[in-house]
Parts: C-alpha cells; structure tokens; sequence
C-alpha cells in the first residue's frame, strides 16, 4: 500500500478537454495548460473506506431501492478486477455506480426524457473490492436515451463509475459500455476519447461463464487506476 | 524487437454527466433510503481537534455562469498536519476527523459548502513544510478528465510566500486563483474559494 508517486497521467489516452463534439465541454474546458506537480503526501494519501459504510443491499440495484416489487429490464450481473497499471489488484477500492432505467430514464430532478420512472428503481450502488481487487453487481441492463447535444443524439447504454484508489492522484469517473451496442461509435461523448484502443478499455464483452442460468447474463468490467513507484531506490524519503 | 513491458494502460476518463448526484449523492438527488447518508457529507464531529471552519464557493464557466451539476470533492490534513488512513507514516490522525468532503453544487446558486477544520502543514517531498492547504478536485457535465486544484488560506502570507508549490509557478498573477481569503460569518471563519474553468481569471489545474 505505501509507495511512492503515481505514474505519470498519459493525457493523450485520456479524452482532452476541450472537445467540441461534445458541446458542454466548449466553456467548461481549461484552456491553459495545467501546471505538472510530482505528487507530495496530499495526493499518494488518499481517503480509505470500510466495510462499515458499505450495506448489505449496496451493490444489488434490483433490491437497494425497491419498493415491493421488481425494477423492469433485462437482469445482469457486472463483475471484474481493479488493478493498477502494473497489473496488480487493488483491494478496498470503493466503487460507486449510477444509471438510468430500462427505458433510459435516470431519477433525477433536472432529467425531462419522457420515458418512464420506475418505483422499484434508484439507479444507485456502490462496493468495496476484495482482497484481489474483484467487485460485483446485480443491476438491469440500463436503456439508451437522447440528450441535448445534436439534435439527435442518443447515449449508448452505459454505466458511470466513481473509483477510489488508494491516493487522491488515482480519483476517477469513467463509463462503461456494452459489447455491440451500435450506438458507442455514434456517440459525441465516447469520440472525445481519441484513441479506439483505449475506448475499447471501456466496453464490457458479454461473460456467459459468470451468468446465473434462467436469471441473469454477466458482463466483465475491469478499471485500471494509476499505478505508483517504489520507493526502494530512492534517496529522500520524506513525504513518502 | 525488445522485451515487452508488462504495464496496463490506466482506463480512460469519461465525463461524469449531468446526474454525477444520483450516484454519489443520491440522498441529496432526492433518492432516499439505499443510503443512510451521503458519502463525505460529513467531516467533522463534536470532537474534532483544530479551528472550524467553512469552505464555500461556485465553480464558473468561461461565459461566468455558476455550474449547477459539478460536484467537488476535498482531501486535508487534519489540524496536526496528519492525513487520516493507514498510508500515513509519520503518525496517526485525529480519529474525528475523515479528511474528505463531498459537495454538490447547490442546484439553484451552484454553491458548495464544506464544514471543516483548519488544516496543519504537511511536507513536501524534501521535509520543507508546504502552507497549508486542501487538495480539491471537480468533475461536472462537460469536463472530461476531473481538474485536479488546491485552496491555500488567504491568512496564512507568511508560509504562502515560501510555499514550495506556489513557489514555482511562473505567472505570479495567476497564484491568487489558488488563495481563499477568509471573511467571518456569524462567528464562523469563512474561507471563499471560486473556481474559474476558464478566462482570463482560470483557477490554476494541477497534473498531478
């Protein structure tokens, strides 16, 4: 757990900030460039999370929320590993979940689609990982929706994740995406990704071998955080 | 051809949306009852050792607009300089306090609000104290990768001049982006820290 500083962010991998096909970004993007800081101890720490916060129905989305009934869609499981960019689990990871319904509905104040709500679903969750870095969830396959970009712009089916690591430097939100959905290459949001390799990171395949037979079909979703240096060789170890 | 290296590529960025809420505030987002309450609502208790104080500000556009979906999040030492959690070496943290804080924009001003201590000073990577300060970090509708920034303590000149971060920033002009000055409330110490995604007043972003 302890080391040094985080691998350099590879900001040619990541989506850039300004990105114009994704209108939202126009006056939202820096547009100097960002100062470079070697990490200190505020960012290699980080908050860490217990297995107290965490409650029994957190990660099972067809059950957190409803209310005497079952949510409509079609049942799945998504399953993986956290792993740093050296390949090793990051257990105690938190990981948090949102999406929209079956009809591609989120329940949100501001959200005006007009497909419908349903009461048995939040479309929240969250979970720690295991020792080996593994997680697992229980949702309903989240439907694709229009938004306000082109005038006919629609997202893939997706869900967002919020990851913690162990240092504030490998915070992250990402999405994921659904094996063969024709929508992830139409979509405004997936092309500020510049490189499809590493939009491909992103979309999960289908894992017949995880699904539970008659009841739900798994899909695998592996996150890769940062990974850290040791700090064996180094000459100053303060602040490590 | 040489020897592969074994490294895995960190997953991409994706924007975290316009309903970032539902699922790291959900309570606040107006679903209620999966979570007792909402993750990092709450810094500080009773017994939390240090001056409290209250962090607040909007984050803005570059047309000056307050964003009304971001959600930001801080990361601080306790009052002793200590970061809570087991990787922490140079000693353990004041149990009352967790160090991290997660706001929402309020969804009418935009205004987020942190309840919180004073934090001590941590070192740098060479043992020189740096000022005291928050880490911060934003993510919203429309911003791709989440900006990396920190708040310094408008009363705090002295260890702001020998900073050894704000130290090394070029443009001098642009290092009162990172300065909160601090105002007094009701008897609280308020600390006002607006966040300009761009223009001529851009809050200086951290590659960290």
């Amino acid at each position: 757990m302890s080391g040094g500083s985080f691998f350099q962010r590879d900001r040619n991998w990541h989506p850039a900030a300004y990105t114009p096909g994704y209108k939202t970004s126009v006056t939202r993007s820096p547009q100097k460039a960002p100062i470079s800081l070697d990490n200190t101890v505020s960012e290699m720490t980080g908050p860490v999370f217990g297995h107290a916060l965490i409650g029994e129905t957190d990660n099972d989305l067809l059950r957190n929320f409803a209310h005497g009934g079952e949510p409509i869609g079609q049942r799945i499981i998504v399953h993986g590993r956290v792993l740093d960019e050296t390949g090793r689990g990051v257990p105690g990871a938190l990981l948090e979940f949102w999406q929209a319904n079956a009809g591609g509905r989120y329940r949100h104040k501001k959200e005006t689609y007009l497909a419908p709500l349903d009461p048995n679903f939040g479309g929240c969750g969250r979970t720690l990982t295991d020792a080996d870095g593994s997680y697992r969830l229980r949702t309903i396959k989240p439907g694709a929706y229009p938004w306000p970009n082109g005038v006919n712009d629609w997202r893939p089916a997706h869900i967002h994740f919020s990851v913690f690591g162990h240092g504030f430097a490998q915070r992250l939100i990402t999405q994921m995406y659904f094996e063969g959905d024709p929508l992830i290459w139409r979509c405004p949001i997936v092309a500020t990704i510049p490189d499809r390799a590493a939009v491909e990171r992103l979309i999960a395949p289908l894992d017949m071998n995880n699904a539970v037979p008659m009841d739900s079909r798994a899909y695998r979703f592996d996150i890769v955080l940062r990974g850290r240096r040791s700090t064996l060789f180094e000459n100053r170890t303060e602040g490590n | 051809m040489v020897q592969s290296l074994p490294y895995l590529k960190e997953s991409p960025s994706q924007t975290a949306g316009p309903y970032v809420h539902i699922g790291c505030t959900p309570n606040y987002s107006g679903i209620e009852g999966v979570y007792t309450e909402d993750l990092g609502a709450r810094m500080v208790d009773a017994e939390t050792q240090g001056e409290r104080i209250r962090i607040v500000g909007r984050v803005f556009d570059g047309v000056g607009t307050a964003l009304k979906d971001a959600l930001v999040e801080i990361w601080q030492a306790d009052a002793r300089g200590l970061y809570p959690g087991p990787s922490e070496t140079r000693g353990t943290a004041d149990p009352h306090f967790s160090g991290f804080g997660r706001s929402p924009g309020d969804m009418t001003t935009g205004e987020f609000v942190f309840e919180t201590i004073k934090p001590g000073p941590v070192p740098f990577k060479d043992g020189r104290p740096q000022a005291p300060h928050v880490t911060v970090w934003i993510v919203a509708r429309g911003i791709n990768l989440g900006l990396h920034t920190r708040m310094y303590f408008g009363d705090e000149e002295a260890a702001n001049a020998v900073d050894p971060i704000l130290a090394r920033i070029e443009h001098r002009s642009r290092v009162q982006t990172l300065i909160a000055p601090r105002t007094l409330e009701d008897g609280v110490p308020v600390y006002r820290f607006d966040i300009r995604l761009q223009g001529e007043d851009e809050t200086i972003f951290f590659d960290i």
